[in-house]
Order: C-alpha cells, then structure tokens, then sequence
C-alpha cells in the first residue's frame, strides 16, 4: 500500500532512459498494474510453511554447515516483497526506482484470476517445487534474493548496463519485406511479418538475457561456483560468456549426444573457460543434463548457484527466468507502438522449455486481443513417437521439479524425445505454458523436423538471416498460419537465435 | 522344530512353485539360463542361515513400520534398514534378496521402485535403476512380485518412489495398490514436504505410512514442521547431497539428531553415505534409532558377477552390519 501512494508521484529526475522507461510504464502499466498489483497482493501469502519468520541463519544456536552469505541481513521476511523495513539493501527513494518496483510487483500479473505465480510458486495447478528437500531452503534463499533486488536500483542499473553495452540491447524489430511478400495472397492481401531479433544478441541467441541477470544475482548470494544445464549450447555458451565476463567458476552440463551435434558450442565454452561436462546417463541428452546439473546443486547447494536455463523447473526459476527476458516483450510493444502505432496481433515463437516464448508473451498475457502462439517440436511427425510435442501429446506429470506436461510412458517414466533442433528436444516445458495452454490463452503446435529445415532455408533465401533450427520451428509455422490471417495483421516472430551453430547439421539435410 | 521343518517346507514348496509357475515377471535377464540351477544353491544358501526364532514371525505386512520401532526401542535395539532397487539385477534376484535381507535379521527394508530421472540419486543406486530399467521392470512386475513374496518375510517394506510414477498411477490407485501387495510404508523424496497432505491421506487410508525427509539444510522451524508429520519414522538425510557411499559419516548428524529428537519422540533413523559396518555403529552411538544403508548395498548386489554371488555377498555384508549393530 506504501507503494501505491509512492506510484503517484511519478515525477523523476534521473536520466533520460529512466524517464522515458518510468513514463512508458506508467502509461500501459497504470490499469494492469492496479488491477494485478491488487490480485497478487490478494493472493499472495507469506512464507509456505507453518513457519511464518524466515529464520535468521546468522545466529542460528546450532551451527549448520550451510550458513548464509547473504549481503543482506534477512529478517521477518515474506515471499513476495513488500519493501521490509529490516532488509538493509538499498532502497530507491525517487519515482524512478518507484516504477520500477511496482513494475516487478505488478510483473507477475495474473489471469483468470490466478496469479502466475502465486507464492508457492505455481501457475494454476502447475509449477510449485518438487525438488528433494536438501534444495529447499536454496530455493527460498534464491527468491527472497531475487525479490530483494527487483528493489535494488543499483542492480537494476548495472543489469541494464550490461544488456545495453554487453548484450547489445535493444534488439531490432525487424520487418520482413520478403517473407511478408512471400505470404501474400493473389489479391495481395496478407499479415505484415515482424522479427525480434533476439539473433542479435551478444553469443547469438537470447538465452543471453536471463544468463546474465542470474551470474549478477550469484555475485551478490557470493556464489562463486556456477553450474548450468544446455541442449543446443546456446545457454551453455551464454554461461560460460557470463562467466567469464564476472570471473566465475563454471561448469556446464551437456548431453553425450548433443555434444555431438553442436560441437562447434561446446568448443565455444571451452575457449570461454568452462568445464563442460558430458552426460551419459538416460537419452544423453537435455533433460538428462537437467537431471545430472539438479543432482550436482543437491551436492553443491552451499556453493554453487545453478542458472537454469529455461522457464522450466523448480520456483522461483519460471518466474525468474520468465522475469529476465520480459524485457523482450517490453520492448516489442514500445517498438510496436513506434512503427505502426499499435500492438502486435499475433505473436510466435518456438518452444522447448519455453524461455524465449514467454519472454516475448509475458508483456502481453493480459492483452486479450493478442494471439499467443508456440511452436513445439514433432521431430519426425506426431504419430511416430519420435517428438517433442509435449503440450500436444504429452500429460501432466513432475520433472526436474516443476508440475507440468511432460512426455512419459505408462509407468512415469521420462521418455526420450526427439528433434532435429537440440534446443526443443526436452520432454518436458515450463509451467507457465501448460498453465496458458489449459485457460486457451496461448496456442501450442508443433512443426516436423523437415518442415522446421525449410524454413531454416527460406528465412535464409528471403532475409538473409540464417536461423537457429529451433527458431525455424516458428517460422515454419508461418506456412500455415499465414494463409488464414486477414489483411495487415501484425504478426511478430521470435527470431530466437541464429544458426550458425547449426549449419553442420543442416549440411547433412539440406542440399544447397 | 515341527514349525521350523514346515516353514522350510513352505520355503521349498515357494521355490517349487517359481519353477513350474510360468514367471510372472522378465528373467531373461539372468546370465544363468536355467531357473533350478539358481534355485537350488540359493534354497540351500538359505538353509545354511541361521534360522530366525520362528515364534516370533510375523507376517510383514501386519506390522507397520512404527511399530517396528517401538518394539525395537522397547529391546534396546537400533534398526538396521537396508536398501535395494527392485527389479537389478531382475525381480527374481530381488525376491530372494528380500528373503536374505529379511533373514540376515533386517528390521525394515526399504525397496526402489526405479526412475528414469532420480534427482537424489548417486552413480551406484542410478545404475542400478538404469540396469532394472532395461531389463524391462514394470511397476506392475514390481506389485505381483511383492504379492508373492511379503507373506514370506518378517519385516515390513518400505517403498521408495519419485514422485511422477506415484501421479501417473494415480495417488490413490497407487496408494491403495501397494498396500494389497503388503508394503507398510513409502519414501518419496521429491515432493516438498508443503505438499504431501494428499499423500499422507491417501497413505493413511491404505495403512501406509509416509516417511518424511529433514536434511542439513532444512531450517530448525521447517524441520519441526517436517518431523510432526512425518509417518513411520523421521529420515534424517545425514549428507548434503545425493545417496552414495561417503567415507566418514557427516560430523553434524550427532547435534542434527539432537535437534530432532528435541522436537519428536518418533523414531529417526539416518540414511545417505553409510557404507560400512563401522558406520553404522557410530550413528547407534549418536543416539539414532534406525541405520539406513544403500549404495554400498545396491553395489554388491547389482554389481556382483552373477546375481548368485551377488546374494551370497549380500548375505554376508548385510550380516556385517547386523553385527555391529547388536
């Protein structure tokens, strides 16, 4: 409540691009942010057990070998902030800070009166934290700090300025004369075909965003040892770029059988400094990396922070990760707004775990009138077994700690997907996608791995922008998502990534 | 000695019954083609034990796995529970596994059901899982076995399980299902302890027990809350980490034990890391009410040269730990 009134003076004297990003929110924010600010405050609770105080771990009587190094001194403290007045961080005091942190409190939003998430981290009956209890007090650790510091401004302030002058944000929203030509019907009539350029990133893929926002948060829970999971390479790659960049131990998690695939990542990570560990158990590949990077955090916790890379898993990493590529979606609408002085009406993008979808929808979730679409992968067709289609074929289940869809067999057991693409061969997707997926928010359709190499082509030929094969998935969409759009609808595509890492698979696909 | 003769008849009549029965479970995978072969080195393996004092055998699935403890601590004694993954190298090695262990003088013993992805889970005990896997295991294979041999033993089983088999089977399908095969309780390590009111629920209905786990870095408050609902007894995680033979215990789990037993008068036993008889004796020492061992045992069994041996080794090493227990 001190918030609201501190919302209204919206007067800021800070720089320029505050300014400008403080009045912009207020402006599309002011409804949502009540509206939502009011749902989540309803619902929110505080800490998940009978516990009510988070206990203090410094003076804790009995020595537990995990005591916290936490900057900050946490007291009586709730799940979801409210700006304690024992929390010795610093607090922003001008209207600046103020938008910013009502826009992490009204970030999560909510939808059909749920929040996504609520305080024990699920999104409807999804989400949650399924994880042995060895991880719990690491989770709450993780997202009182993560709270913490959506207050903090002077973390705010350094991650912008690694995403604008590191990362090279803000990334272009391209229109795509050719491609928009290439769907226009005889009587030339057609949508208008935008790309996000997430390609653009530094290390080529958006994966970036969220990478380097939690090799900040580790810095500041004074973890030194960073662990991640990766399937294509892409996040493997965009760790170890962080790592290297904060001077971090890190130790990267890879399938056998990926690493194969994507050599040229994982000589990537090694010239970057990391350690990249091949996994052999299972399938060999990304959930079994999971699996095996959720196994070293168990041994590790004290340690090691895990940079998830994908919405999936444990709470709070949907909703953090989901947190730190919404600056995707934020900026498509500002850029949106510019070009054609409205909103996308169709957004697409590819899904494997789900990350660079929801950084795109979350912006939007609220916006009723703008079509949510992912595209998963069918790898050799739906009916073949040989797929990662796990919102359309799969059924709910627990992995890697999240309550979702997932591909399982009659027993429980975790199926070995496939797809041409690395980075879509996950049985398993965030919560927050089966959470949009059961309310008809979002649409969910899968593409074949010969559908998803035509595209990889055509993008190529038409643009001249080689795609990952994982963003090809989306655009292969376009082929039968196009023809039933009415004239001049605004179609915004995640370009998610590029696909240099891919031609050598393409090589022994495509002839050229 | 006339109600020892007839339970080695009842012995020799189950061994009889495995080899004119069409099994009901995968053998192929035996290295060992021929079913008599294996069974009559084990019938006589079992003969050459000592025999348990038979007046006090019970059927393993009328006692529950409280009341193990309580009869125990009322004897002065610690539990010895030894732990093995159903199904490796096949379900019939782990019917006669459960029959050495249960004769070795095990006072509960805990039975994997095998995942594809255990979280918690260190090299041995996931191998293990991989190799029951492949051989074609099925939870349904795991019921009929349970069905077959419970009645045989006299301590009761504890089931292990993740968490995503128990929801695909539904939790009470499951629940009520491992119940009619005799199992008295359940591990489940993957669900947070906010979330196991359906389970224990279900569980109660169907006499089951819900052990719960506390760790090191479970917070004083979470753990009294984690302890006043745990069923059974109170699984203290003794490591930070995931199961696997450890070479020292963790020098914590004396002050942990004590910080438990402050909050609880249920039974704790402490689990993760014990590989060795002298290990064992030390958290007797500490005050723990229960010894939970498992990879070093898996690795015996599972990693044996043939699963003949491998019940002879276990036989052996079970009893080691038995030993120093006494």
């Amino acid at each position: 409540m001190v918030l609201q009134s501190k919302s209204q003076d919206l007067i800021t004297c800070r720089t320029l691009v505050h300014f400008y990003v403080a009045v912009l929110q207020k402006f599309l924010h002011s409804i949502h942010s009540f509206l939502s600010l009011s749902n989540s405050m309803a619902a929110s609770t505080s800490s998940t057990t009978a516990c009510k105080t988070h206990p203090n771990l410094i003076t804790a009587p009995l020595s537990k070998p995990y005591s916290s190094r936490l900057p900050f001194k946490f007291r009586k403290f709730n799940s979801r902030a409210t700006a304690p007045s024992s929390i010795s961080c610093t607090l922003a005091r001008d209207s600046a800070a103020a938008g910013l942190r009502m826009d992490s409190q009204s970030a999560n939003g909510s939808l059909a009166g749920l929040p996504r998430p609520d305080s024990f981290g699920r999104y409807g009956k999804y989400g949650g934290k399924y994880v042995p209890e060895t991880l719990m007090h690491a989770l709450t650790e993780l997202e009182t700090a993560f709270h913490a510091l959506a207050h903090d401004e002077d973390f705010q302030t350094e991650l912008n300025g690694i995403l604008k002058d590191y990362v090279g944000r803000e990334t272009p929203l391209y229109f795509a004369e050719r491609l928009t030509e290439h769907y226009k019907r005889p009587n030339g009539e057609g949508p208008h075909i935008y790309l996000k350029r997430e390609d653009l990133n530094h290390t080529g893929a958006h994966k970036i965003n969220n990478a380097v926002a939690q090799a900040l948060l580790a810095k500041k829970l004074g973890k030194k040892r960073i662990i991640a999971e990766t399937g294509a390479g892409q996040h493997g790659v965009a760790t170890a770029t962080v790592c290297a960049r904060f001077g971090l131990q890190c130790i990267i998690y890879m399938g056998a059988q990926d690493m194969e695939r994507q050599a040229l990542n994982v000589f990537r990570m090694r010239l970057l400094g990391a350690e990249v560990r091949g996994v052999h158990a299972g399938t060999a590949t990304l959930k079994d990396a999971t699996s095996e990077a959720i196994r070293d955090w168990v041994t590790n916790v004290e340690t090691t922070h895990y940079i998830l890379g994908s919405v999936a898993g444990p709470h709070p990493y949907p909703m953090m990760v989901r947190d730190f590529h919404k600056v995707i979606g934020r900026e498509t609408r500002k850029q949106a707004l510019e070009k054609w002085g409205g909103k996308p009406d169709v957004l697409v993008a590819c899904v494997g775990g789900g990350s660079n979808a929801m950084g795109l929808f979350h912006e939007f979730v609220e916006d009723k009138d703008v079509r949510l679409i992912g595209v998963e992968a069918a790898g050799f067709g739906l009916d073949s077994g040989k797929h990662a289609a796990t919102l359309t074929k799969g059924d709910v289940g627990v992995l890697h700690g999240a309550m979702s869809y997932l591909l399982q067999d009659e027993d429980g057991q975790i199926i070995e997907p496939h797809s041409i693409s690395a980075g879509l061969d996950y049985p398993g997707v965030g919560p927050e996608h089966s959470f949009l997926k059961d309310l008809g928010r979002a649409e969910y359709y899968s593409i074949t791995d010969d559908e998803a190499l035509e595209a990889f082509k055509r993008l190529s030929r038409l643009e001249g922008i080689i795609p990952a094969l994982e963003t090809s998935h989306a655009l292969a969409y376009l082929e039968k998502l196009c023809p039933t759009l009415p004239d001049g609808t605004k179609v915004v595509l995640n370009c998610s990534g590029r696909g240099d890492k891919d031609v050598h698979t393409a090589i022994k696909h495509l002839k050229v | 000695m006339a109600i020892l003769s007839s339970l080695k008849l009842t012995t020799t009549s189950g061994f009889l019954q495995l080899n004119t029965k069409k099994p009901r479970y995968p053998v192929h995978h035996l290295p060992s083609p021929s079913q008599t072969a294996l069974n009559f080195p084990i019938k006589k393996l079992l003969d050459e034990l000592n025999p348990r004092d038979t007046l006090t055998l019970t059927r393993a699935s009328n006692i529950s796995i409280s009341q193990t403890f309580t009869k125990l601590k009322s004897q002065g004694k610690v539990a010895f529970i030894p732990y093995i993954t159903a199904g490796d190298p096949d379900l019939s090695t782990t019917i006669q596994a459960l029959k050495v262990l249960d004769s070795c003088g095990s006072d509960v013993i805990e039975l994997g059901i095998p995942y594809s992805d255990p979280s918690l889970d260190g090299p041995v005990i996931r191998a293990s899982a991989s190799r029951s896997l492949a051989g074609g295991t099925k939870f349904n294979n795991i019921i009929s076995m349970l069905e077959d041999v419970v009645s045989q033993l006299s301590c009761p089983i504890t089931l292990f399980s993740y968490y995503n088999p128990i929801i695909k089977h539904g939790i009470e399908n499951f629940m009520s299902t491992i119940s009619q095969a005799g199992v008295r309780g359940l591990v489940v390590p993957d669900v947070p302890f906010e979330n196991t009111q359906r389970l224990r629920n279900e569980a109660t209905k169907n006499n089951v027990e819900l052990v719960l786990l506390t760790t090191p870095t479970t917070t004083t408050c979470r753990m009294k809350d984690i302890v006043r609902a745990s069923e059974g007894f109170v699984y203290l995680v003794s490591a930070v980490g995931v199961t696997g033979a450890r070479p020292r215990v963790n020098e914590q789990v004396p002050s942990l034990l004590r910080e438990i037993k402050e909050a609880t008068n249920k039974a704790v036993a402490v689990g993760f890391g014990l590989s060795k008889p002298e290990h064992v004796k030390q958290v007797a020492e500490w005050g723990a009410d229960g010894a939970i061992v498992g990879s070093a045992i898996v690795k015996v069994l599972g990693e044996a040269r043939s699963p003949l041996q491998g019940l002879r080794d276990l036989d052996t090493f079970a009893k080691s730990f038995k030993a120093a227990l006494l």
